[in-house]
């Protein structure tokens, strides 16, 4: 193998790796097309809560906060959230963030908890992972008012 | 339909059993991967990031194997380490080159008879502030690595000064969401100073330079998805001996995270001139274990 002449553009073999190992899975071919309908509009965005929700009640780390919540409202604000966040025709119409989170104490455990169980929530409904990625940027800004920070 | 599902929910959460700590809940990939030294980062390069997947609430650990084979060397390293809190990650690494054609040089000129080089390596590394993921800054570490000769006998003979050593470093790392085709990219760059010969496995200081000096480490990687990043190191490097020029090392990587327990990692690396020995161009392959 011409080892030599590979490490003379590092450049064009990192390229081909990631179009190599990207092969596995679809690279996002419309860059353009809107992160809502990505997300499978309105009515994918709440299957996507919904598993959410599912994976919230088995997971010790946080179901503890979310005890004696209105389910059916929290499914109605983060569906309206996400929707809004990701360009969607909704309004997000819940209590402020900062506010909402305010006496809760959520530690970065429990945030990690959260995201890793929104990023599965969103693979079990095959939301392409540009898809995942760029809803997940919408979110960062929140970080602080849910850390309390 | 969707509301009574939902309030099947309602019922299930009142009756959700305790908290009860699993592996670490950090997301996955973000303890990257046990470098040559232990600490947690590249393959050659640390990061700001701390090993395991401990958040802030947590232990974690990790146990790595690796395995470096260029053109006239070989290394291996055996490396595990702590993570309390991703607040602070303490290391040990144990590092053996074997030196293969360097032995004839040795015997010829210097009258020596030994053929590998030990070193082991002691590392601790702090997170000041920041998440690599939230922080629009980044997140940002400080580390050392207490470095000592298991044998001083051919580093002391081709001119280093001293048998042990230790590297500060600065590191600051981010993930940059959906950055290039929609993928995550993960930015390193670290500020090591330092008088360690290859690493250290030449000893510390020498005729040309005795003292610490600032060298720039470092590294960029795109995550495909969740279980594969793919990316570049650069490791600057001082050049103290005057028994042979000393050459900036990089590779080029891949990592696989399958899930949080096992990472591998394989790398095209370049180290360079080595020792009198041109040109050292070879493979790299790293297991890391994390509970």
């Amino acid at each position: 193998m011409a080892l030599t002449n590979l490490y003379l553009t590092p450049t064009a073999l990192l390229i081909s790796l990631a179009l190599m190992l990207g092969g596995c899975q679809s690279l996002n071919s419309q860059p353009d097309r809107s992160l809502y309908q990505q997300l499978g509009e309105r009515e994918g965005i709440e299957n996507v809560v919904e598993d959410l929700l599912y994976l919230i009640v088995e997971d010790e780390r946080i179901n503890q906060q979310f005890k004696g919540m209105d389910v059916a409202r929290f499914h109605q604000n983060l569906t309206d959230q996400l929707c809004e966040l990701s360009g969607g025709p909704c309004s997000y119409t819940g209590r402020e963030m900062r506010e909402l989170h305010s006496d809760m104490d959520i530690t970065d455990t429990q945030f990690n908890a959260l995201a890793e169980n929104l990023i599965l929530a969103m693979e079990q409904n095959d939301i392409p992972t540009g898809a995942q990625n760029r809803l997940i940027k919408q979110l960062l800004p929140l970080y602080p008012d849910i850390r309390n920070l | 339909m969707i509301k009574r599902r939902l309030m099947t929910l309602t019922v299930a959460l009142l009756m959700a059993p305790a908290a009860m700590a699993d592996i670490g809940s950090r997301i996955w990939a973000t303890g990257g991967v046990t470098t040559i030294e232990g600490s947690a980062g590249g393959g050659l390069v640390p990061w700001a990031l701390l090993g395991s997947y401990a958040s802030d609430e947590e232990w974690g650990g990790t146990v790595a194997l690796s395995r470096a084979e260029v053109d006239d060397y070989s290394l291996s390293v055996t490396g595990a380490g702590l993570n309390w809190n991703n607040r602070l990650e303490i290391t040990v690494a144990r590092q053996t080159l074997d030196l293969d054609s360097l032995v004839f040089t040795l015997k010829d000129g210097f009258g020596l008879e030994q053929d590998e080089l030990n070193q082991d390596i002691f590392g601790a590394k702090v997170r000041l502030a920041g998440d690599v993921l939230y922080s629009p800054w980044g997140q940002w570490s400080a580390g050392v690595q207490y470095k000592r000769q298991r044998d001083f006998t051919v580093p002391s003979a081709i001119g280093a000064r001293d048998d042990s050593g230790t590297d500060v470093y600065v590191s600051g790392s981010k993930l940059f969401f959906a950055a290039v085709m929609e993928r995550n990219l993960l930015v390193n760059l670290s500020a090591r100073a330092t008088r360690a010969n290859q690493g250290g496995l030449l000893g510390f200081g020498g005729d040309q330079n005795n003292s610490h000096e600032l060298m720039m480490e470092g590294s960029v990687g795109l995550f495909l998805n969740r279980q594969w990043l793919v990316g570049a190191e650069y490791r600057q490097k001082p050049d103290n001996l005057g028994f042979a020029t000393e050459d900036d090392w990089w590779d080029l990587f891949v990592a696989w995270v399958p899930d949080r327990r096992l990472a591998v990692t394989g790398a095209l690396v370049n180290l360079g001139d080595v020792a009198t020995l041109e040109d050292q161009q070879g493979l790299y392959l790293s297991l890391q274990g994390s509970f």
